[in-house]
């Protein structure tokens, strides 16, 4: 799965854009990952900040 | 929230420049509007670098004091090694001329779409389209907590790099990597600047694929910031990193008092931007400068032929994507051009090594840019780097 740390996270969006099947959602100060997510990693790849990562 | 109708001519998703611009010129031509915004207050958090040029900014709002963060004369490129070429205001395009204060001009923006008659309702968020016999009816969002539906003629998604309207609606607005630039930014208070210049950095090790800006802000303050390509950003080496060790080599007692992050499309703008009932506006319709980034212009650009064409299109009874594709047409009409040849001088920026920067730069030492054009800038380096530059050659004749 997908980790998304709020702690971290700018709540910008970058990752939503680049989701090959729009299972990402930046609902208002927070992300979120629908349970369709393929865990293909492209969001966590293009994070500015580093708040996303596969889960192994 | 008062009470509204669950039925509008236009609902407007988003109220960033694109949208609001939108809103207000759909409101003006006499459309029943309702514009909204997921966050609970308009311009915030800013995802900007603020940076707009003067005369354009004025064909569509009249310049105030309480938006306008600080006034640039020009703009300075750096290369690799540090030599440096001086542009000034014109030249630099639409990246210059004023820093913004975003959370002030949005919500002015917002404003003005109020006072000409749209709704406005935020902390309203879209989950999803209604489709019905092919077109675009309008929404279901989320109200604080509560489930909604809006229905409306023409559905208008101005909802930034991470729009899902177009999504929804059939349109693929998914981003490559290398289509995105991903981007920190601080807010760097009490550090020595020259106020009346803009700096870009171009480098391998200070932006990849992208490039680092400082743009004052005024009273010994700058957004200093920058991005990268999103197929370059790695672990440990992403831009909040980047800009950490910049910020900390070059400003050592600055004090930061604001982080910004985002994502800017570098596509170039979608192939498609309408559909029935439904149209793409701004940074939704990817319609920001591939080569510069800037958004600001060409979405307001956007929102003011949306909103009149959108207006038109609902006094007509036709919705139709053929209808509301004029919009599309006058737009790229305006930016097509201008567009396509950024996103090639784009792509052969980013294939460039430090040494080809350093050359390009090198070779433009010296020249007077202060009456030129970016787009004769340009020409200038096509012509000085015919080798280098062999595949934009016929871009810029």
């Amino acid at each position: 799965m997908i980790g998304v740390n709020r702690y971290k996270c700018g709540y910008c969006g970058a990752c939503v854009s680049v989701c090959p099947i729009g299972a990402v959602e930046l609902v208002e100060t927070w992300i979120e990952i629908a349970d369709d997510c393929t865990e293909c990693g492209t969001c966590a790849g293009v994070c500015p900040i580093g708040a996303l990562e596969v889960l192994k | 929230m008062t009470a509204k109708p669950d039925k509008y001519d236009i609902v407007i998703v988003g109220a960033g420049p694109a949208g609001s611009i939108t809103a207000k010129t759909a409101a003006a031509h006499g459309s029943n509007v309702l514009m909204i915004e997921k966050r609970q207050a308009i311009g915030d958090p800013v995802r900007c670098a603020e940076g707009v040029s003067k005369p354009q900014i004025k064909e569509h709002i009249e310049p105030d004091e309480r938006w306008i963060a600080a006034e640039v004369k020009g703009s300075r490129i750096y290369a690799p090694d540090g030599t440096s070429v001086e542009l000034s205001e014109d030249v630099s395009g639409a990246e210059v001329g004023y820093t913004l204060e975003r959370k002030l001009f949005d919500r002015a923006l917002a404003s003005e779409a109020a006072l000409a008659g749209a709704e406005v309702c935020v902390k309203t968020r879209a989950t999803g389209v209604i489709i019905e016999d092919g077109f675009v009816k309008g929404i279901t969002a989320m109200h604080l907590g509560e489930e909604c539906e809006i229905r409306a003629d023409i559905v208008i998604g101005a909802d930034g790099v991470e729009s899902k309207i177009g999504r929804w609606a059939g349109i693929n607005t998914t981003l490559q990597p290398s289509d995105l630039e991903t981007g920190a930014q601080f807010l760097v208070a009490d550090i020595d600047i020259d106020q009346d210049f803009c700096e870009f950095h171009l480098g391998s090790a200070i932006a990849p694929s992208g490039y680092l800006w400082v743009f004052p802000k005024g009273n010994r303050s700058a957004n200093v910031g920058l991005a990268i390509g999103g197929d370059v950003c790695s672990q440990g080496d992403r831009p909040i990193d980047l800009l950490r060790n910049f910020v900390e080599e070059r400003y050592p007692n600055g004090k930061i008092i604001e982080i910004v992050v985002g994502g800017v499309p570098t596509s170039g703008p979608l192939e498609e931007m309408v559909t029935d009932g439904l149209m793409l506006v701004g940074d939704a319709a990817r319609q920001s400068d591939p080569l510069t980034g800037g958004g600001i212009i060409n979405a307001m650009d956007a929102g003011r032929i949306a909103g009149e064409v959108a207006a038109q299109a609902i006094s007509e009874g036709n919705v139709s994507k053929a209808r509301l594709q004029e919009y599309e047409t006058i737009w790229r009409e305006r930016h097509g051009k201008r567009l396509k040849r950024s996103l090639a001088v784009k792509n052969r920026f980013v294939t460039m090594n430090d040494s080809d920067l350093n050359n390009l730069v090198h070779s433009v030492e010296g020249i007077d840019f202060s009456t030129m054009t970016l787009f004769e800038m340009l020409k200038v380096l096509v012509r000085k780097n015919p080798k280098m530059l062999l595949s934009l050659r016929k871009l810029f004749v």
